[in-house]
């Protein structure tokens, strides 16, 4: 997992709530054996019309050359539905690597974070104030201070993420790493309590 | 909470601490399962079952296979075929080449690793939250994960069973633990008696209308009350299906009578005194007297009717009888979606459901498609037939499931209403296989999704019970079943 401390960038806008993971990359694009390649298929039914590369949807802002950067701005209930982690490595092959949102899905939160890709939650009003921005403007992300920053108006909100997490992120710690520390604790748990 | 001015569905939210000290069920199994807790950080969750499929494990066998690590606790691990496989002609190689590799991979790496597989053309194959249950592995007081969201169906037997990423998947290989953050707690109590015509699919999307999508987000929810509990076990796994719909971590069920008679005597069901010792523990898997939620929703099972989905997330459901919402009477969290919802299934705001057009039938998924839910279906299509013009598909939880159908004459009173019985999968619910409804058919659906795009692209969904769904089979238009039963 790539670590992940500073980010300031552009952003792109999907000012659209509830967004599923069957919009960010639908369940015919899931039959590969390998986490590779996905971003070409990140949005599809929503960046072509009658799933025709050659017709991308000019009103859908993946399309629009003005919109560009790593960090991808969407509607509340970022996320939700089917669990498929594609979601997370479809958004991660795309270039992103925050989601700023004002509330996320359980599953999508965990496998993002588990990808190297920060969901920054902020309030709705927040939210809207990051929508309300031209093109050109870029936020700045701050892990270790956990903040992020409209940086042409200087508007900062704080945002939670628990002290593990955030350590694995810094560093690029993955999970299985810290289980397989673990292991003699575990063997003990399944000798004595679990039994 | 706007639904909060309904008389009889009301909520609140209650102090997480101050209580008498007694537990809920969450908290009994959860705190049995903890092997450590990291300071400010989650806990390392012991998993006592861990299911599988072809879609979500490849990566994480090629994860275990880079680190140069086995499965650790393979007989913990059960795993099947059911996302991706055609559901006609099974005996036949998969024709379409992308899902027959991810079948072919699954083969491999159960056999390297020493996993059982029921794959395809074995008796047990079905989808993997059918089976769990029908064969015994299911049961109370266990941690149970699969790289699946609806893993909250094993939540009805009393356990703590939720959907895991592909990267969890590989920790649960790799270690049998996953670190997970204690959820908040939610209890739902439906009380009452259902009217006829209600089943427990109608519950859930009538608690979904009232909640939303989000309404669950971080919480696990205990389903508790008069209704639930006079559920079968299948009704009941329908209602913890769709808590993820909800947004909940997980839904569940204490464990009764009905759950201990369900499970006895199924094939990885405890015999003898290793029963006895199970059940000592199962009976005391129930929320104490004094245990505290975080929040608590009370519902009347009087006000529920046939329910069905309009919109584009499942939260956007309503009785059968009444008309679509406008902007000026949905609920917050839909507002802001509905015009792009309905633009997309092209229905308006305000118009009655009753007597849209229905191009397809889809009667299956892991929400309903077990041996009940074809008994419901067949019994209300006896002697009947399918409108003209309607496709109508049957497609069973599992091969046990297809085999008790075929043994009670089921089989025949579909085909004699022009049903098809397909073969077992998870089939039009997601559509990565060849089941896929057309850009703009509309579909009535058992299954738990009405996600644009879902059961293929442009494909509309309207979601609603086995019952409703029939109905609409006959008629050919969305129908209140109440009219055409006794």
């Amino acid at each position: 997992m790539k670590a992940l401390k500073i980010i300031t960038s552009r952003f792109v806008p999907i000012n659209i709530e509830n967004i599923d993971t069957d919009q960010i990359i639908p369940a015919r694009f899931l039959k590969a054996t390998t986490k590779e390649g996905f971003g070409k298929n990140l949005f599809r039914d929503w960046r072509y019309e009658n799933d025709d590369e050659q017709q991308p949807r000019a009103d859908f802002p993946l399309n629009q050359s003005q919109f560009s950067g790593e960090i991808l701005v969407a509607g509340k209930n970022f996320g939700c539905g089917s669990s498929r982690e594609h979601a997370a490595w479809s958004i991660l092959d795309y270039g992103f690597r925050i989601v700023v949102s004002s509330f996320f899905a359980d599953i999508f939160k965990n496998n993002a974070l588990n990808n190297g890709i920060l969901p920054v939650q902020v309030t709705d009003e927040f939210l809207q104030k990051i929508f309300g921005q031209d093109n050109e403007t870029e936020l700045t992300v701050d892990l270790n201070k956990q903040t992020i920053t409209i940086n042409s108006t200087g508007d900062s909100a704080g945002f939670a993420i628990n002290s593990y997490k955030k350590t694995c992120m810094l560093n690029g710690y993955d999970d299985i790493d810290f289980l397989l520390s673990n292991i003699a604790d575990i063997e003990k748990y399944e000798t004595t309590t679990h039994s | 909470m706007n639904t909060r001015t309904h008389h009889t569905y009301s909520d609140s939210s209650v102090p997480p601490s101050g209580g008498g000290g007694g537990l809920t069920l969450f908290e009994k199994i959860w705190n049995k399962h903890i092997v450590k807790t990291i300071d400010d950080g989650p806990s390392v969750l012991y998993i006592d079952k861990h299911f599988i499929h072809e879609v979500t494990s490849p990566q994480a066998f090629t994860g275990l296979n880079k680190r140069g690590i086995k499965v650790f606790r393979p007989r913990q691990v059960v795993a099947t075929a059911d996302h991706n496989v055609p559901t006609i002609d099974q005996h036949l190689p998969i024709k379409e080449e992308l899902g027959r590799l991810q079948v072919e991979a699954l083969i491999k790496n159960c056999a390297e690793h020493g996993i059982e597989l029921y794959g395809l053309g074995h008796k047990y194959q079905g989808i993997v939250h059918v089976i769990g249950p029908e064969l015994g592995i299911t049961q109370p007081g266990m941690t149970i994960v699969c790289g699946d969201s609806h893993t909250s169906t094993h939540g009805a037997f009393g356990s703590i069973a939720f959907g895991i990423g592909t990267s969890e998947v590989e920790m649960v290989f790799a270690s049998q633990c996953l670190l997970q953050s204690k959820p908040k707690l939610m209890r739902i109590r439906v009380e009452g008696e259902l009217k006829n015509g209600v089943l427990s699919k109608d519950i859930v999307l009538y608690i979904l209308s009232k909640i939303t999508a989000s309404g669950a987000t971080g919480y696990a929810v205990e389903f508790a009350g008069s209704a639930i509990h006079s559920l079968s076990m299948e009704a009941r796994m329908t209602i913890c299906n769709m808590s993820i719909e909800m947004g909940a971590r997980c839904g569940l069920i204490a464990p009764d009578e009905t759950t201990f008679s369900y499970i006895k005597g199924r094939k990885f069901a405890p015999e003898a005194e290793a029963w006895d010792k199970k059940m000592h523990e199962w009976t005391k898997l129930f929320s104490d007297a004094d245990a505290v939620f975080d929040k608590e929703i009370f519902i009347n099972a009087a006000d529920i009717e046939p329910m069905i989905t309009y919109g584009t997330n499942p939260g956007m459901g309503i009785g059968v009888s009444q008309k679509i919402p406008t902007t000026a009477t949905i609920n917050e969290n839909d507002k802001s979606g509905l015009a792009k919802s309905l633009a997309y299934m092209d229905l308006q705001q305000g118009a009655p459901i009753i007597g849209q057009k229905i191009d397809y039938v889809f009667i299956g998924s892991c929400t309903n498609s077990r041996i009940e839910d074809l008994r419901t279906v067949a019994s209300f299509v006896k002697g009947k037939k399918k409108a003209a013009g309607v496709e109508v598909w049957i497609v069973p939880g599992s091969k046990q499931v297809e085999a008790q159908a075929i043994e009670e004459g089921i089989d025949k009173i579909f085909e004699a209403a022009g049903f098809t019985l397909r073969q077992p999968g998870c089939s039009a619910c997601l559509g990565m296989n060849e089941d896929k409804i057309p850009a703009g058919k509309y579909c009535i659906s058992t299954s738990n999704r009405n996600f644009e795009g879902r059961q293929g692209a442009g494909a509309r969904t309207l979601l609603a019970s086995p019952l409703t769904a029939a109905a609409a089979a006959i008629t050919g238009v969305v129908t209140d079943v109440r009219t055409l039963l006794n």
